[in-house]
């Protein structure tokens, strides 16, 4: 196909009479961190599995790791670790038996894989706990320990579904200052998630996509650039149509999500001196996001 | 498919596209399950004692229970000792029970509750690799709950010794057959509680029917043809000519059946995990 590490080229996945994935396209290149952003049901999940070889597409062409998928999976599964949605850590074994076992399903000798043990659990910030039961640790550490079990194999790629969903904010910048050494050494990410902030922070480039298509692709800041390209007033606390309407002659756009009346604003001056001094409105003037262009494609009410 | 249903192009596409597809859940070679076989073992040694003790009690109980208590009653069975024509039985339903209950039971919290399979599955390994991994693994239990109870009937002069050994191949080639078939019950069940029905509706038919308690010559004809369907009776047969040390008849017929239930419901289970796990 390409010298691309990943590539879907026009994937589509039904679910008997739903299409899960429609039209799919995109590429991640070596060394690359990219973001498959959406809702969730949005698909995300099973274009991961289509992309290991786990499920297979309805129509389309996947490439992963030089590899054809879905007839080559196995052997790029060889050069990938993955991080799945749902822990599935061995709760049988200790945090090093953990590491141990999965080195054996890579066909790596033994001697290999207790050699790379000390140096992953130090990854890990897990140095302390190698013989404690998975029961034991927290749910940071466990996030760490599946990653550090992902790189076992020193694999070239990492699959992350949604790595941080359920973290506490300490645990949620350990993991993502791990990933980034992990870039520094040259390793391909691919990883989807709903938290903006995270792919703003880690991923060169992203894709959002919802019900299965694509609908937006690019290096964050220019998805921002490009999508809204101005500073963002969010005013709350008060009936916001009635807002609206005293507010968007001065605005280049307004929307409303909840009880949250958003500016879209060039010039935030007039807005912000017609909000100051009132009583009973709390109001935010911020430079537009990640979080704003996914909203805004995606629409701000909530889906579900 | 937008292609004409006549078109053979077209067919022989979607052939080769299922066998791919299949392809896909067949264990990638021929050592790969040994991974999947071995992590099963090192979770079991440490807890091998207990494990032991909770697979043979109840064997043990059944054959020194009925053995002796109904051995009083009965006398001799077909030319010997109640106990030696149970033990023979024991080791057989033995097998049937721990290679089952290991393959509904465990292998199912391994699918489902732990994800242990899922895990697996995103390396190098395949869901044939685990599932062979599995089946082997159930398979070894049985042999190891069946071996102990055979020595234990040794020991107390129940069973011949060497000829017994001639049983043991046969105990292996049993555990291999039902672990597969309770695949097929593992790959289809929701949640636990639907292995009841695969114990209430095949397992107890098939302990009461296969020789395990009394000679299959006591049933009916048409039953006994039922019963000699189903793979338990064939390992009984084989397992008590062994243990008694008695020329076995139709070796060849009863270790065919027992070769295609270990066969034939791996690719029945294959294609139900797949459908399951792999969309």
């Amino acid at each position: 196909m390409s010298n691309n590490t990943i590539e879907f080229r026009n994937v589509v996945k039904r679910f008997g009479d739903k299409t899960v994935v429609d039209n799919l396209s995109f590429h991640v290149r070596a060394g690359e961190c990219f973001g498959l952003l959406g809702p969730n049901g949005a698909g995300k999940t099973t274009t991961l599995k289509m992309l290991l070889g786990l499920a297979e597409p309805d129509a389309g062409e996947i490439s992963l790791c030089g590899q054809t998928i879905p007839s080559g999976a196995r052997f790029a599964r060889q050069r990938v670790g993955v991080v799945p949605q749902f822990d599935n850590l061995d709760p049988d074994f200790s945090v090093r038996e953990n590491l141990l076992v999965f080195g054996r399903y890579f066909g790596l000798p033994a001697s290999k894989t207790r050699a790379m043990v000390p140096e992953l659990l130090e990854f890990a910030r897990l140095e302390n706990k190698a013989d404690a039961r998975v029961g034991e640790l927290s749910g940071g550490m466990r996030r760490r320990l599946t990653l550090a079990r992902a790189l076992i194999s020193d694999p070239d790629v990492l699959i992350l579904d949604e790595p941080t969903t359920g973290l506490d904010p300490q645990a949620r910048h350990l993991i993502w200052d791990r990933l980034r050494s992990l870039l520094t050494r040259g390793k391909t990410i691919l990883l989807t998630t709903h938290f903006m902030e995270e792919a703003e922070r880690l991923c060169h480039r992203l894709c959002i996509i919802e019900e299965g298509r694509k609908i937006t692709e690019g290096a964050p800041s220019e998805l921002v650039a490009n999508e809204i390209g101005c500073d963002v007033i969010e005013v709350y606390g008060s009936a916001p149509s009635a807002l609206r309407d005293e507010l968007a002659p001065f605005a280049a756009r307004t929307e409303i999500s909840g009880e949250t009346l958003f500016c879209y604003v060039h010039d935030a001056a007039p807005v912000n001196a017609r909000l100051a001094g009132r009583t009973g409105l709390r109001y935010v003037h911020r430079p537009a996001n990640l979080e704003d262009v996914f909203l805004r494609l995606t629409g701000r009410e909530m889906q579900d | 498919m937008d292609a004409p249903p006549y078109d053979t192009d077209a067919r022989a596409h979607r052939a080769v596209g299922r066998a791919s597809r299949m392809g896909l859940a067949l264990p990638a070679n021929a050592t790969n399950w040994i991974a999947v076989w071995r992590r099963n073992y090192l979770v079991w040694r440490k807890l091998a004692a207990a494990s032991m003790i909770g697979n043979l009690a109840d064997p043990m109980i059944y054959l020194f229970g009925l053995g002796l208590g109904l051995g009083l009653m009965v006398g001799h069975v077909d030319g010997v000792s109640y106990i030696a024509f149970l033990a023979a039985g024991t080791v057989g339903s033995s097998v049937m029970m721990s290679a089952t209950f290991e393959s509904m039971y465990s292998a199912f919290s391994r699918m489902h509750v732990q994800r242990t399979w899922e895990a697996i599955m995103h390396t190098p390994l395949t869901l044939g690799d685990v599932v062979v991994g599995e089946i082997v693994w159930a398979a070894s239990k049985a042999v190891l709950s069946g071996a102990a109870i055979m020595l234990v009937a040794g020991m107390l002069g129940y069973a011949q010794f060497p000829s017994m050994l001639l049983a043991l191949p046969i105990i292996a080639l049993a555990g291999l057959a039902f672990a597969s078939l309770a695949m097929i019950v593992t790959a289809l069940a929701p949640s636990y509680d639907f292995f009841m029905f695969y114990q209430t509706l095949v397992l107890t038919p098939m302990l009461l029917l296969s020789g395990v308690f009394f000679p299959l010559k006591q049933l009916p004809e048409a039953v006994r043809q039922g019963a000699m369907v189903l793979p338990l009776a064939h390992a009984v047969e084989l397992i008590r000519a062994a243990m008694l040390g008695r020329p076995a008849a139709n070796v060849g017929v009863h270790v065919a059946i027992l070769v295609a239930y270990a066969i034939v419901p791996f690719f029945v289970c294959a294609a139900l995990f797949r459908r399951r796990l792999m969309r």
